[in-house]
């Protein structure tokens, strides 16, 4: 049990350390980057920055996705911003400032070294994607805007409107689009990634099911690069897209690469709240309203009773019966306290009984005092297309009346383990993005995604993979009719015929529903040891139920997107099981894991280093075992664990 | 409680490219006023799957009017009728009671079915692959405030970088043309110093591989524009103009 494994972080001070590992690693000459080949599976930030940066250094690359169009990947939601170090407003910013606030800010359960880079070469992201023609917001005088974000005391946030994901996105495709047009990546759209073969325990290959004819295809990489996105949908409700999926990671799990954290789930504080059953998910409002939205709820119960019923409104609340609790309880970040620390306010309130909406499950967001402060041009000019977003949905103008908004699943801070060269525990594969663990913790912060995701891809990934390539410049391009692509395939072949074979009564949706209550009511926002142990109870149902009662229409070798989802609901349920194993081993509470047993008096999260200082590295032992746990202890050279504190 | 309507649906069914379509009618009573179209599509694909029959195929992800992967003709207008509005942010309160409502894939020659309300829109990226881009080197960019560029450049520029390339402009154009969505390309480049280098390159380019795949000719009728969910406009295209004029004019 006690096992630690190895991720080799580079010798030296902190700050030296990616500049020392540059100066000393191995590289591949540019005649033999032509005879290697790389398969990306994602084109999302992470995918496509790596995909396009690895063909313009002279690669082949491989670039799968499951859309119709590497452009339409879910990192093009991303609302608010991304960050970097630049210190352009001159309010004290640096290298070392966003590196504590990323640490501090994942509840110290991120890996020094790897955060260090990231802050390190966000100045980088910044240069390049201007270069690209991204057209982040500018001042009159012609140089860069910033804005805020939680968790931070600096503006060190870059923006795009209330669109910065889908123009850093369309920035990486556009790299893309020319090395697609230069050769040297080869783009495969409409495809799934079903399984990663293994040839001599190093990655080798991919099988993909074609989505369009359903044909089953086989590809063959030196290396393989995984950058899938998260697992939120697990929870069936989240702000994900409706095909994001944790299956690529579970494919990689199952073979023997290390899941790590998997109960490191954030639930964004900003989400406009569930209306109904048939609901198919849930929608973002972006964290950066909270620079200038101030979030309420009534002081008096019998004002929030009278909201639900419909007897009075938000405006009909006087200043002085509303309760700002996030600036009552914080009063240093007010506001902007980190998502997880917003997330359990709202819950706070709501569980004891000042929620508003019908259901009471929602609390307000006010742009009232903004608008007072500022007028509604420049509120417009903000958030205009947030604004708009909300009123197409809740029928509702915000100029007039509060928001009102609820947690929700949004991003998945675990996911597979890498190492300091983000490869994962099986040589030869590599995972970037979301889809690792690696640089967040516990919790991370707004507008860091877009920051890992393209780190890894431009700036990381193709320095590190090429330490790994450079023994691999002899090994000859494997054809795909090696036995274990045939093993592979078959596998695949026997999942896709077993599903297909049941014919059982429950669609798959109805089944991914149920699977969604019992995650978001016994490993959501509050966990339990006497939740988790129900939950894990009902999941091993679940999956039964799967296996003996889904019913998938029409045939596997043809266009069926039944199937599709039938396929990913199959590994949200192991999913599933594995963040609640995990969330039930981590006896502590930290950043988006909350376990009620474990808090301080005023109800803030209560973590226990001397005891959970590791992260947790999951390895499958078997389709009815349960994994086995290894550990990578996190080691603090350089600061100080502190309890995160946002009130002073 | 919601409150709910009865509509009927009149959906586009076509097994393949090469196959011929038809209608096919479902009623669909009860729906709720608060359910987006898409869930109102998910519902009938539930009660087909209980049915045992094939559900109907539509493209979507996103659900926030962002990705551009949902498209769909609603009664006669690309995404529906609703201005500045993705199907998938479209909402059922938009319907009355008693509604037939018809629902088809885009038609046009540039994306081909592929089965039922799904097309093949992989020209937008031949077209983007043909010059949609700066061809920077990734590590070599200079600090990204080494050059100021104005604030009305950079929110021009911006206006047209919001395209999501979804495709409802060449759908919605009599001739089938994909002109707003080249030339929201070409205006981005074309209003920031960035893509000065290879402006001439880019809007010839472009422009070229656009007739190849069988777009069809620009006649200003301006419905690309008041079909765009992102309110696009075609500003843009005079400016594609003077650019292609430009680029002419050098050769």
């Amino acid at each position: 049990m006690a096992n630690t494994i190895d991720s080799k972080i580079p010798q030296g001070p902190l700050a030296q350390k990616w500049t020392n590992y540059k100066a000393h690693q191995k590289l591949v000459n540019p005649a033999n980057k032509r005879k290697l080949d790389i398969i990306v599976v994602g084109t999302g930030l992470a995918g496509a920055s790596a995909a396009s940066t690895l063909g313009e250094m002279g690669f082949n690359v491989l670039n799968f996705c499951i859309q119709d169009s590497p452009r339409r990947a879910h990192s093009i939601a991303a609302q608010g911003g991304i960050n970097a170090a630049k210190n352009y407003q001159n309010d004290g910013d640096s290298v070392y400032r966003l590196f504590y606030d990323t640490i501090k800010g994942g509840d110290y359960r991120a890996r020094e070294a790897n955060v260090y880079r990231l802050a390190e070469v966000s100045n980088n992201i910044i240069d390049q994607c201007v270069a690209q023609g991204v057209p982040f917001a500018r001042e009159y005088g012609g140089l860069l805007a910033n804005r805020s974000f939680g968790g931070a005391q600096v503006s060190r946030t870059f923006y795009a409107r209330g669109q910065t994901g889908q123009q850093l996105l369309l920035g990486a495709y556009s790299s893309l689009s020319k090395e697609i047009k230069n050769g040297t990546v080869k783009m495969f759209a409409r495809r799934e990634m079903l399984d990663v073969v293994i040839i001599d325990g190093r990655a080798r290959g991919i099988i993909v099911r074609n989505l369009i004819t359903g044909e089953i295809e086989r590809y063959f990489g030196h290396a393989v690069v995984i950058a899938t996105g998260g697992y939120g949908n697990t929870y069936f409700l989240s702000t994900n897209a409706m095909g994001s999926n944790g299956s690529a990671a579970m494919q990689i799990y199952r073979k023997g690469a290390y899941f790590a954290n998997p109960c490191y789930c954030q639930i964004h504080p900003t989400c406009i709240p569930v209306h109904g059953d048939i609901q198919s998910k849930l929608t973002l409002m972006s964290e950066s309203l909270r620079n200038d939205g101030r979030i309420w709820v009534p002081k008096k119960k019998e004002d929030a009773e009278a909201i639900r019923a419909g007897k009075k409104t938000a405006n009909d609340i006087p200043d002085e019966d509303r309760d700002f609790y996030l600036e009552r309880r914080y009063p240093a970040f007010g506001n902007l306290v980190p998502r997880d620390v917003a997330s359990r306010a709202a819950k706070e309130r709501c569980d004891a009984g000042f929620g508003v909406n019908e259901t009471g499950l929602a609390v307000f967001l006010d742009f009232k005092y903004a608008i007072q402060r500022l007028g509604e041009d420049r509120v417009r000019e903000r958030y205009g297309n947030l604004f708009e977003m909300y009123e197409k949905i809740m029928a509702q103008d915000p100029y007039k009346t509060p928001m009102m908004i609820f947690p929700a699943i949004h991003y998945t801070m675990g996911g597979i383990w890498v190492d300091y060269e983000l490869q994962t525990s099986i040589p030869g594969l590599f995972c970037l993005g979301e889809a690792n663990f690696s640089d967040h913790g516990a919790n991370r912060l707004g507008a860091s995604a877009l920051m890992q995701g393209l780190a890894d891809g431009y700036f990381v990934l193709p320095y590190t993979i090429q330490n790994y390539l450079a023994d691999q410049i002899q090994v000859p391009r494997i054809p795909t009719t090696a036995p274990e692509f045939d093993e592979a395939e078959k596998g695949v072949r026997e999942k896709i015929d077993k599903i297909m074979a049941i014919q059982g009564k429950e669609s798959v949706d109805t089944i991914h529903k149920k699977l969604g209550h019992i995650m978001w009511e016994y490993v959501g926002m509050g966990r339990t040891k006497e939740g988790l142990t129900k939950a894990l109870g009902m999941l091993k149902d679940i999956k039964k139920e799967f296996w003996t009662n889904v019913y998938v229409p029409g045939k596997a070798d043809d266009l069926n997107t039944e199937l599709e989802k039938a396929l990913r609901l199959s590994d949200f349920i192991d999913i599933g099981y594995l963040i609640a194993i995990d969330a039930l081993n981590r006896e502590e509470s930290c950043g988006g894991h909350f376990r009620e047993e474990h808090q301080t008096e005023d109800g803030e999260a209560l973590r226990h280093d001397d005891q959970f200082s590791y992260a947790a590295c999951w390895h499958y032992m078997g389709e009815d075992q349960d994994p086995e746990m290894l550990k990578e202890d996190l080691i603090y050279e350089e600061t100080e664990r502190k309890t995160r504190n946002y009130k002073n | 409680m919601d409150k709910t309507i009865n509509i009927t649906l009149k959906v586009w069914r076509q097994r393949g490219p090469k196959e011929k379509g038809h209608f096919e009618t479902y009623d669909m009573p009860g729906i709720s006023v608060n359910m987006s179209f898409l869930e109102m599509l998910d519902t009938l694909n539930e009660k087909l799957v209980a049915k045992h029959e094939e559900p109907v195929v539509f493209d979507h992800d996103c659900r926030e009017g962002i990705c551009g992967m949902c498209s769909l003709y609603i009664n006669g207008h690309p995404h529906g009728v609703n201005a500045k509005t993705t199907t998938c942010q479209l909402h059922m309160r938009t319907f009355k009671d008693g509604d037939t409502i018809t629902i088809e894939p885009w038609r046009s020659a540039g994306f081909p079915v592929i089965r039922d309300l799904m097309v093949d829109r992989s020209a937008y990226d031949k077209i983007m692959q043909a010059g949609g881009y700066t061809s920077i080197r990734c590590g070599a960019a200079q600090d990204a405030n080494a050059l100021p560029i104005s604030k009305e450049n950079a929110d021009k520029a911006m206006d047209a970088a919001q395209c999501i390339g979804c495709g409802a402009c060449a759908a919605a154009c009599k001739n089938g043309s994909a002109m707003l969505f080249v030339s929201a390309k070409v205006s981005q480049f074309a209003l920031l110093p960035q893509g000065q280098v290879e402006a001439a390159r880019r809007a010839k380019a472009m422009v070229a591989k656009m007739d190849e795949l069988g777009f069809g000719n620009c006649t200003n009728t301006g419905a690309c524009e008041a079909e765009c969910p992102k309110g696009v406009s075609i500003a843009n295209i005079a400016r594609l103009n003077r650019e292609f004029l430009k680029a002419k004019l050098k050769d």
